[in-house]
């Protein structure tokens, strides 16, 4: 990773991510979460995957591939979706980004990179050329409602303009405006070896603070975001996870579209919901959700909020009892906690006019 | 990282401190670095019997939950409310006002099994 001698210099808390060793946080989660908040603050997410596909039949491709319609991309503009299997399942979820008329970047998770390499490769057919190049490129995302500011004065007017999901050439590669925290913010991709610099320049321009992954996982959940491999998998498909607005059922076909045209007319058996406790306790992954004495699902996600100041989670229920408002129980310790099935995301920033 | 030579230690980084028969119980910096930001703490009940080696009470980080062990088997004879408030003083002042409870040990032996600092600092750098 092109930063780990920074974040040792910095004292930074390391742990396991998958494969890599990452910073958890470099001087406290909660510092951390409100420096994105209310400030900005600096991530790097190098281990994250990058693939290109390009050629003449690069868009027909990535139509069977993927489950969203690309075919009314521009240049310069992005799409989240899931990837999926035949069954429907989500593989991963990336963002699809339009380079050119036969030219698509997508970012992948960083824990799938060989399984998504493999799979999309599996599928490519002769008049596309599909590379990975996770080992060539590095990414940052620079995220908080003063990154916009400290972009303009960096790089310039053009990048601190993008509208939301749209991205401009930088350098070997783009700077963008997404992210994965609910906060204004964009993510810039270049070559791995650009990356230290890139990150002191920025670093330096503002009072840019650094993030580790401790609190990159509080502010996803807060906006609602779902952790792949997490909050879901092959088990799972998008119509269960909440996420069917990033997918074109009237596409003619795509890998899932039947199992899901299926499911969709049967109706999902599960639902991911967000709950709030009301009872001091804090749900973690894994523990059991019942109402009425009655196991109805599980969470996968759970943390407290440092902005709510509430402890918060996410989790697949039945779906009859899927209802908002409604109260559930959390089981901690062997102990149940009540909770309340509210709407998603639990944190939506402030937006200003600019 | 700091480590005051009159407590003794855990292999499941407690600090344990000893005033006759009675040992108050924390967590090492070790410990609170480790988790990072102490949000929650679930401490045990008065008069409750605990167990050397056995979870007593629960500490939450913003990441995870973890067992606090009991270094000894006795009665709880304290716990510190504070923290139920507060939990951000087990990160301020993990030997001092971030403490978690009092049991009073039925038998020396359990505070002759613990680690002194030298042996914990090595246990740190070497696992054993």
């Amino acid at each position: 990773m092109p930063l780990h001698s920074e974040f040792l210099v910095l004292n930074a808390k390391m742990g396991a991510f998958g494969q890599w060793e990452v910073p958890l946080y470099f001087t406290s989660i909660l510092d951390e979460h409100e420096a994105v908040r209310t400030r900005s603050g600096l991530f790097d997410i190098s281990h994250m995957g990058e693939f290109k596909v390009r050629g003449r039949g690069a868009l027909a491709f990535l139509q069977k591939l993927l489950p969203r319609d690309l075919s009314r991309m521009e240049n310069g503009q992005a799409l989240y979706m899931p990837m999926l299997d035949e069954n429907g399942g989500v593989i991963d979820d990336v963002i699809v980004y339009r380079s050119g008329p036969q030219e698509y970047f997508l970012i992948v998770n960083a824990g799938n990179v060989d399984k998504d390499s493999a799979w999309v490769s599996s599928h490519v057919t002769e008049d596309v050329h599909f590379e990975n190049l996770s080992e060539h490129y590095g990414l940052l995302a620079f995220q908080g409602p003063e990154a916009a500011l400290i972009i303009e004065r960096l790089f310039g007017s053009q990048y601190a303009a993008l509208r939301y999901y749209r991205f401009a050439p930088f350098r070997d590669g783009f700077i963008s405006r997404t992210g994965y925290t609910g906060e204004d913010g964009f993510e810039i991709c270049v070559a791995k070896s650009d990356v230290p610099k890139l990150w002191q320049d920025i670093r330096a321009a503002g009072q840019t603070a650094p993030i580790g992954f401790g609190a990159r996982d509080t502010l996803r959940l807060e906006a609602g975001m779902l952790l792949c491999g997490h909050d879901m998998n092959e088990d799972t498909t998008p119509l269960e996870a909440g996420i069917s607005w990033a997918l074109d059922l009237s596409k003619p076909d795509f890998i899932g579209l039947a199992a899901l045209r299926k499911q969709q007319s049967e109706g999902v058996k599960r639902k991911m919901a967000g709950f709030i406790l009301k009872e001091r306790g804090i749900p973690r992954e894994g523990y059991g959700i019942q109402k009425n004495g009655r196991i109805i699902g599980k969470v996968t996600s759970g943390a407290p909020s440092p902005t709510l100041k509430e402890n918060i989670g996410l989790g697949y229920i039945e779906a009859a009892e899927a209802v908002l408002g409604s109260e559930i129980e959390i089981i901690i310790r062997g102990r149940s906690f009540k909770a309340i099935i509210t709407t998603l995301p639990f944190y939506k920033r402030k937006k200003h006019s600019s | 990282m700091n480590f005051p030579k009159e407590l003794r230690y855990t292999k499941t980084h407690e600090w344990v401190r000893r005033d006759g028969k009675q040992l108050t119980v924390g967590i090492t910096d070790y410990a609170q670095k480790e988790i990072s930001d102490v949000v929650f703490v679930e401490l045990p009940k008065m008069n409750q019997e605990g167990k050397a080696q056995k979870p007593l009470a629960v500490v939450e980080s913003v990441k995870a939950a973890f067992d606090i062990y009991s270094p000894a088997t006795g009665k709880v004879h304290k716990v510190n409310e504070r923290i139920e408030s507060d939990p951000g003083l087990v990160n301020q002042d993990c030997y001092g006002d971030g403490w978690f409870f009092v049991i009073e040990m039925a038998a020396d032996s359990d505070w002759d099994a613990l680690m002194t600092s030298e042996t914990y600092e090595k246990h740190l750098k070497t696992g054993v």
